[in-house]
């Protein structure tokens, strides 16, 4: 955990690095066939940020996020986390997958789901039902907690992942479309809820999202891709107040820019527009 | 079979009828109703030899005498038991090389050929070799049975291994889970239905060898007695005794469904909820 306030807007120059990614490529080679999914990236996020990456579907998003998180070798470059080179899922991050539901086990209950990576990180009982009861409360699930995940509903089930991400105290927080597949009330609730979380706790969070309004309304700073083979067209830094609310933010004058000009970036880009490097 | 055929098609076919159909079970009576009928009538009017075919009735009171003897209890335990330490032997060998093998790719990839090679192998062929190694002792049906159990075992464990979905493994690696952690909480939970489907496979066949052990190479239990029966021309306590094999072939089926049901009842086949 980071001994920085809670909730002060870390700005990036000011604070320490938390992940460095430098010119990260990844060709998948099948037979015969290979995709180059992501070209070139480089980017950095500083302890205590939440950043959004936004990017057309199929730009490599998933990819790039498994290869921070450890789980995929890139082709070239290198991911450095807290230091240290990633070659497998480094300790301290936590992972939301896009396909949530298969994320979670259905042979264990709500709260099992929760607690079995405390377990493993070998959490003495008593604080580890602390940790559950707590991320259970904090996502409005704690009637659930002996439902299997096959009972709940997509949104609760996507809350589920994320309360056990959320208990396991990551220092590093990466989400894949968390909520690509829920409706739009569910949708706005939980933006709010990792806002509110990612204050609370003070965990750096890479939110990856191909929705250019939550990736406005969530970050504080949108790092936007080209479609495939992909590099980073711009990094935006959203200036909006700190207090997001989905009434009033969405509704600023500033918002609206910020929302069009990612837009126009990502139009340029499949325009074949790429920068000047 | 006729049971089945009765029991089956007319359940399935709801809603567009007039009357409604019977419940399965009560068709799966009525079924072995009328077989029982059919074997009772037909040797009395004289349409088969009562000599091959004794009526039911006479089936009955010949397994009413087998079962006031010792010697019968004796076999049926004998046949119980090898049957039950064959089976065991064959689970575990099965379960553990399933996992092995199937959890490591690399390994997978060199034991692919051997299996397909030494599964088709027909348990009755190794017979000879059995006799050779232990004469008529139980432990040459044994070799029997969980040869013929085991290739059941192992082929649904490895499908039950391949079957875990990348998701669920790339999240006990996220969270940097140990091997036998994922192998606890992933890998056996996924792989435990095909585990309970190779149970039910190896156990009907498991029995199946036993009994033709017996009944070949003359180990104790009850293939031996029907052996016995046939040679001394006991027809109708050699029919006893095949009913007596049928029967502890469908307790074992319910016994492992049963199982089956407890076990996965977070599976989508056993939930019950409508799917999605
Ligand atoms: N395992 C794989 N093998 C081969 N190609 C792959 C594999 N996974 C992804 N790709 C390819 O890499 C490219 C990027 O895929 P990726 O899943 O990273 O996109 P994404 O940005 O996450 O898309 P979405 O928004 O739809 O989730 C695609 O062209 C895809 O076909
Ligand atoms: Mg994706």
């Amino acid at each position: 955990m980071t001994t920085a306030p809670i909730g002060a807007a870390a700005r990036p120059e000011s604070s320490t690095t938390m992940l460095d990614v430098r010119n990260l490529k990844k060709v998948y080679e099948g037979r015969g066939r290979s995709v180059e999914a992501v070209r070139d990236l480089t980017f950095t996020i500083a302890s205590g940020e939440l950043v959004c990456i936004v990017g057309p579907s199929g730009a490599g998003k998933t990819t790039l996020l498994r290869c921070v998180a450890g789980l995929l070798d890139s082709t070239a470059g290198e991911v450095v986390l807290e230091g240290e080179r990633v070659t497998g899922p480094p300790p301290g991050m936590a992972v939301v997958f896009q396909e949530y539901g298969r994320s979670l086990f259905p042979w264990m209950t709500v709260r099992q789901n929760v607690e079995l990576p405390l377990k493993e990180k070998k959490v003495p009982k008593a604080e580890r039902q602390r940790l559950v009861r707590e991320a259970l409360e904090a996502v409005g699930l704690a009637d659930a907690q002996g439902a299997h995940p096959w009972q709940l509903s997509g949104g609760m089930q996507q809350r589920v992942a994320i309360a056990r991400a959320v208990a396991y105290e990551p220092h590093l927080l990466l989400m894949d479309e968390p909520f690509a597949a829920v409706d739009a009330q569910t949708r706005a609730d939980l933006e709010d809820l990792v806002r509110s979380l990612w204050k609370r706790l003070g965990v750096t969070v890479l939110f990856v999202t191909h929705d250019i309004d939550e990736s406005v309304y969530l970050g504080q700073r949108v790092i936007v891709l080209s479609d495939s083979p992909t590099v980073v067209l711009e990094e935006v830094t959203i200036d909006l107040p700190d207090e997001r609310d989905q009434l009033v933010t969405r509704s600023l004058p500033r918002f609206a820019e910020l929302r069009a000009h990612v837009y126009e970036l990502i139009q340029q880009a499949k325009g074949g527009h790429r920068p000047a490097s | 079979m006729t049971v089945a055929v009765t029991a089956g098609t007319p359940g399935r076919g709801r809603g567009g009828r007039r009357h409604r159909p019977l419940p399965t079970w009560a068709l799966g009576l009525i079924g072995l109703a009328g077989l029982v009928t059919v074997v009772e009538l037909a040797p009395r009017a004289g349409l088969v030899d009562e000599r091959f075919l004794p009526p039911f009735s006479d089936m009955v009171s010949a397994l009413a005498d087998q079962a006031a003897t010792a010697e019968f209890w004796q076999s049926l335990l004998e046949t119980l038991r090898g049957w039950a330490i064959g089976l065991s032997i064959a689970m575990v060998a099965g379960v553990v090389l399933g996992i092995l093998i199937g959890g490591i790719p690399l390994l997978r990839a060199a034991m692919n050929s051997t299996i397909e090679f030494l599964r088709p192998i027909p348990s009755v062929a190794l017979i000879p070799l059995a006799v050779l190694l232990f004469g008529t002792d139980m432990r040459s049906t044994l070799l029997l049975v969980v040869y013929a159990a085991f290739w059941q075992v192992l082929v649904q464990v490895l499908y039950g291994v391949q079957d875990v979905d990348p998701v669920a493994r790339e999240t006990a690696r996220s969270y940097r889970f140990r091997p036998l952690t994922q192998v606890r909480t992933v890998i056996w939970p996924t792989a435990l239905p095909y585990m309970m489907t190779g149970f039910r496979l190896g156990a009907a066949v498991a029995l199946i060898l036993e009994i033709t052990g017996e009944l070949i190479i003359g180990s104790p239990g009850l293939g031996r007695q029907i052996a016995v029966a046939q040679t001394s021309g006991a027809v109708a306590a050699m029919y006893a005794l095949v009913i007596v094999v049928g029967l502890i072939g469908v307790v074992v089926n319910v016994i492992a469904r049963a199982a089956e049901r407890r076990a996965l009842r977070w599976h989508p086949s056993i939930r019950g909820e409508v799917p999605r």
